[in-house]
């Protein structure tokens, strides 16, 4: 398995791959990922610009640590081959498929990128691919999606496409999503996949986007797609495990394992009841700490 | 590969470079408009000849305008020009003639 698999991915933050001025240095605001975009933000005629510039950006750029995964253009377009012909070309860690409605559409895509790997020599299995899911359909199939190649870190909520889909609108208040976030969500962990959230485009309203993120956090997403610098520290801040918890997880994992060797299944911690169905739940809260990069303890 | 007709790349924005090719005479005939044109014309140009030597190219009239572009832009954009000029979009040869 490729290692990036599970990796920290709390933001992707979205870049036009046509637009010198923000490809050049997103490393600096400390996404965990960045998603360099051939599709939407890219205007038709500047398709083939566009793969140049993602190209050259790839090959020349150190973007020191950050994840960077490409979003090319849908399935049903004539672009998709050789945007993914020029990023695998170009050193990309993932690719992001828009629009994804089934099983399918992901085997597609993983025959693609398999053929540019021995084509480009790069190791097989070297580059992962995300599924965005972008309409009713695509929700009705998230699981068969989620367990369509051995490739797939995750699965994104697109909203804006989404909630056209579905007839109504994005309100600020995720009613209109609560049924696909539920749905992503199970979906991926049935899979033993990531799942991410929709962006959120009021940029001016960063009570309500700290209120969106509250909300997709306690859903159990693995992080938010962004478009702006702004809205990083935020995601990272309700991401990362607080002292507080990391002290009650790492309390947990210990008790855990001693107690057991006692032959004692249920205990108190700080004054709550623990049991071993805490165990896996508080071992995710120290590697994410590691992964965050706020762990001090020995575990 | 032969420049037929003139194609433009990039805009003038910051950062960027526009670049327009056209049939050239026989050799690489080349303007710049730059505003750090003493600082790094000399660097441009190396880069621009550098990117159409990789594409086997050595007649064409060619003209940046700079805006302050990195070498990676500069040499996506007469990447682009060229490859608009000669109408081709896909079965691009990356890692080839197109490189870093």
């Amino acid at each position: 398995m490729n290692p990036n698999k599970k990796r920290l991915r709390r933001t992707m933050m979205f870049l036009n791959a046509q637009k010198p001025g923000l490809v050049k240095d997103p490393y600096i605001y400390k996404p965990d990922s960045i998603m360099l975009d051939l599709e939407d933000a890219v205007a038709e005629n500047q398709k083939d610009a566009a793969r140049f510039s993602l190209y050259h950006a790839l090959r020349s750029i150190d973007y020191r640590g950050c994840e960077r995964v490409v979003r090319i253009n849908a399935l049903d377009t004539p672009y998709w081959k050789e945007d993914i012909r020029c990023a695998v070309a170009g050193g990309c860690d993932a690719i992001r498929i828009p629009k994804t409605e089934c099983a399918n559409d992901v085997k597609m895509v993983e025959s693609m990128v398999e053929y540019a790997e021995r084509e480009f020599g790069r190791p097989k299995g070297s580059v992962l691919i995300m599924a965005a899911i972008e309409s009713a359909r695509g929700v009705m199939k998230a699981l068969d999606i989620c367990e369509s190649s051995e490739r797939l870190f995750g699965i994104a909520l697109s909203g804006g496409d989404y909630t056209k889909d579905l007839q109504t609108h994005i309100t600020g208040t995720g009613i209109e999503l609560m049924g696909a976030r539920q749905n992503i969500v199970i979906a991926a962990r049935a899979a033993g996949v990531q799942c991410f959230d929709t962006v959120y485009t009021d940029l001016d309203n960063m009570e309500g986007f700290r209120m969106d993120v509250q909300t997709i956090h306690l859903m159990g997403f693995d992080g938010k797609s962004i478009i702006n610098p702004r809205q990083i520290d935020i995601v990272h801040e309700i991401f990362t495990p607080s002292e507080k918890d990391i002290i009650f997880a790492e309390k947990v994992v210990k008790e855990i394992d001693t107690k057991k060797a006692q032959g004692i299944g249920v205990f108190t911690v700080d004054g709550k009841m623990i049991d071993i169905a805490f165990y896996d739940g508080a071992k995710r809260t120290i590697e994410l700490a590691k992964a965050s990069g706020v762990y001090k303890g020995d575990l | 590969m032969e420049i037929k007709k003139p194609a433009v790349a990039g805009t003038l924005e910051s950062s960027d470079c526009q670049v327009t090719v056209e049939a050239g005479e026989g050799k690489i005939d080349f303007s710049l408009d730059s505003a750090v044109i003493n600082q790094y014309g000399n660097q441009i140009r190396k880069v621009v000849f550098e990117t159409l030597s990789n594409l086997g190219i050595d007649s064409v009239r060619i003209a940046i305008v700079d805006k302050g572009a990195l070498d990676c832009t500069i040499r996506a954009r007469v990447e682009a020009a060229v490859f608009r000029s000669l109408e081709q979009t896909e079965n691009l040869p990356w890692g080839g003639a197109i490189r870093s």
